[in-house]
C-alpha cells in the first residue's frame, strides 16, 4: 500500500542543512495500523507529511497504491495536530468542505457524515460552530472530515497530543473502533508510548539526528485492545517497556 | 479620612454595596442607555453656562437651544444637504472597496506586485491629501466628482492594507489544510482565505467610512455648491454660527449611522470570529 525505499530528507536553510531523515525503507500493507514513535527531532512528522505529499524527499522513493507520491492525493487524509476546522462553518459544513473540494455532490455524502457524527457522538451537534465545542469534540469532528470521502489511507500527525489524558485515551479507543470497522490503512505518529502500544499492528522507532528506524516492533495482541484490564494487560505492558528502553537508550549504544 | 473622600465613598457604598452588585449595575440596559445621556447633559449644560457666563453674542458661540432652534427651522435645507454629503461619502467608500480590495488581495498573493507598488503606495499615502484638493477642482470641477475621488483617496489606503493583511494572516493550519484536501488555489481562496480574512477587512472598512466623510467634506471645502461642507463654509461667510453647528451635528450623525451600519453588517457577517458568549 505505501512503500518508502531509501528515502532521505534535507532541509536547507541559510543557516546550513539539516539532515532530518535518512535512508528510510519501510513498506505498510493494506488495512494495517502503523505507529511512527520518536522524542522530538527525529522526522517523525517529516516522514509523515512525505508520505502526504506536502514535501518532497531529497533522495528515494516512495509510493502509495504503487503510484510515486508526487503532491497531495485524494485517496490520502491528512489529519493534523490542531483541529484546523474553518470557524466560520458548522460542524456538519466543516465535514462537507472535502466533499465541495472534489466537487460531489453534498446530498450524496450526507448520510455518511451522520453516520461518522454517530460513531463519534457528535449528533446533535451539526449546527455547532466549532467554538462551541471542547477541543476533544473539535478533533472528533476534524476525525470524521478526513473520513467523509472514505480515503485508503489516513495519515494523522499526533492528532490528540493537545488534548487532556483522558480524552485522548477516549479518541484513541474510538479510532481504534473506526479504523477496524472501515479496514483504513494508517500512520500514525505519536509521542506517547501509551497510545503507540494501544493502537500499532507495527510500531516503528525512530531515533534522531538525523531521522533514522531504529527498530520496528509487532504488537502481537489482538484488537480491540484496551488500557485497563484484560487477558492481554501483561503483554502490551511488555511492549511498552521494550519501547521505552529503545526510545530511552543512549545515543553512544548505537551500532 | 478628608470629607470629600467620605463622599465619594459614600456614594459609591450608596450606589454599589459591593463589587458584585456594581458589575450588575454596569450591565443593567437602563444605566447603560442612561448614563451617556446624563454625560451628554452635564457636556451641554456647561457650554450653556459658559456662554451665560461669558455673555457671548451667538456669532461667537450658539448655546445649545440656539443650535436646535436652527436645526427646526432650516430642516429643509439641512437635509438636502445632508444627502448630498451622504451621497458623496457612500459612493467614494463603495468605489474604495471596489478599487482597494483587489489591490490588497494583489498585494498579499504575489510579492513581485507587492515589491513594485508598496513604495510607491505608501508614498501616496504620505501625502496629505487636503493639498491635492485644489488640483482636484481645476481637474473636475465643482460637481460632486472631486468631493468622491477625495473620499476614495481618503479611505483606499486603510482598505487595502486590512485587506492584504487578513490574505496574509491565513492560519498555517488552514493552509495546510487545503494543501492536504488538494483544492484549487480558487477554492482555497473562495473557501478559505477570502473568509478567514474578513474580521481584518472589516477593521479596515470602519477606519475608512469616516474617513470617506472627512474626504467627502474636504472636497467640498475647496469648491462646491451643495453639501455640509459647503453649508458650514457659507455660514462663516455669513457668522450664522448656529447653522454651522448644525451642519456639524448632522456631519457627526451621518458618521456614527455609517459606522453602525456597518459594524452591523460585521455582525451578521463575521459572527462566529466573536467571543463566546
Amino acid at each position: 500500500m505505501i512503500e518508502l525505499h531509501n528515502v532521505s530528507k534535507t532541509f536547507h536553510s541559510k543557516k546550513g542543512s539539516v539532515e532530518a531523515l535518512r535512508n528510510i525503507n519501510l513498506t505498510v500493507d493494506e488495512g494495517e495500523f502503523i505507529t511512527l514513535v520518536g522524542r522530538s527531532g527525529c522526522g517523525k512528522t517529516t516522514l509523515l507529511r512525505l508520505i502526504a505529499g506536502l514535501l518532497q524527499p531529497t533522495a528515494g522513493q516512495l509510493s502509495v497504491s504503487g503510484q510515486k507520491v508526487a503532491k497531495p492525493r485524494r485517496d490520502v487524509a491528512v489529519m493534523f495536530q490542531r483541529p484546523a476546522l474553518l470557524p466560520w462553518r458548522t460542524v456538519l459544513e466543516n465535514l462537507m468542505l472535502p466533499v465541495e473540494v472534489i466537487g460531489a455532490k453534498k446530498s450524496e455524502y450526507l448520510g455518511r457524515a451522520e453516520e461518522l457524527l454517530d460513531t463519534t457522538s457528535l449528533t446533535g451537534f451539526e449546527d455547532a460552530l466549532p467554538r462551541e465545542l471542547s477541543g476533544g469534540m473539535q478533533q472528533r469532528v476534524s476525525l470524521c472530515r478526513s473520513l467523509i470521502t472514505d480515503p485508503d489511507v489516513l495519515l494523522m500527525d499526533e492528532p490528540f497530543a493537545s488534548l487532556d489524558a483522558l480524552t485522548r485515551e477516549e479518541l484513541s479507543s474510538e479510532l481504534q473502533r473506526i479504523c477496524l470497522d472501515q479496514q483504513k490503512t494508517v500512520v500514525f505518529v505519536t509521542h506517547s508510548i501509551d497510545e503507540a502500544v494501544l493502537l500499532a499492528d507495527r510500531a516503528v522507532v525512530l531515533s534522531p539526528r538525523p531521522g533514522q528506524i531504529k527498530q520496528i516492533v509487532d504488537v502481537d495482541v489482538p484488537k480491540p485492545r484496551s488500557l485497563g484490564h484484560s487477558d492481554h494487560t501483561e503483554r502490551l505492558a511488555e511492549i511498552g517497556a521494550e519501547l521505552r528502553d529503545l526510545l530511552f537508550e543512549p545515543a553512544e549504544a548505537r551500532p | 479620612m478628608t470629607a470629600d473622600q467620605q463622599m465619594a465613598a459614600e456614594i459609591k457604598a450608596a450606589t454599589a454595596e459591593t463589587p458584585e452588585a456594581e458589575a450588575r449595575l454596569s450591565k443593567s440596559r437602563v444605566w447603560a442607555i442612561l448614563l451617556p445621556l446624563i454625560g451628554t447633559a452635564v457636556l451641554l449644560a456647561a457650554w450653556a453656562l459658559i456662554k451665560y457666563i461669558n455673555d457671548w453674542n451667538a456669532f461667537i458661540l450658539p448655546s445649545p437651544i440656539d443650535v436646535v432652534e436652527t436645526i427646526i427651522d432650516e430642516w429643509d435645507l439641512l437635509l438636502s444637504n445632508t444627502w448630498v454629503t451622504i451621497f458623496e461619502t457612500v459612493v467614494g467608500f463603495l468605489l474604495a472597496i471596489v478599487i482597494g480590495v483587489p489591490i490588497g488581495i494583489a498585494l498579499a498573493y504575489w510579492w513581485v506586485f507587492d515589491r513594485m507598488f508598496s513604495p510607491i503606495l505608501f508614498g501616496f499615502n504620505a501625502i496629505p491629501k487636503i493639498a491635492i484638493a485644489p488640483l482636484l477642482v481645476i481637474w473636475m470641477g465643482f460637481g460632486v466628482l472631486p468631493k468622491i475621488v477625495m473620499a476614495v483617496l481618503l479611505c483606499f489606503f486603510p482598505i487595502v492594507l486590512s485587506m492584504a493583511a487578513g490574505i496574509k494572516s491565513t492560519p498555517e493550519e488552514l493552509r495546510e489544510l487545503v494543501r492536504s484536501l488538494e483544492a484549487s488555489s480558487v477554492q482555497a481562496f473562495l473557501k478559505v482565505r477570502l473568509p478567514a480574512a474578513l474580521p481584518h477587512l472589516f477593521v479596515g472598512l470602519k477606519l475608512a467610512i469616516s474617513l470617506a466623510v472627512i474626504g467627502a467634506v474636504i472636497g467640498e471645502f475647496v469648491g462646491a455648491t451643495e453639501g455640509l461642507g459647503y453649508l458650514i463654509v457659507v455660514s462663516g461667510g455669513t457668522a450664522d454660527t448656529s447653522l454651522a453647528f448644525a451642519a456639524l451635528v448632522f456631519l457627526a450623525v451621518i458618521s456614527i449611522i455609517l459606522y453602525y451600519l456597518l459594524v452591523a453588517l460585521e455582525n451578521w457577517l463575521v459572527s462566529w470570529d466573536q467571543e463566546t458568549g
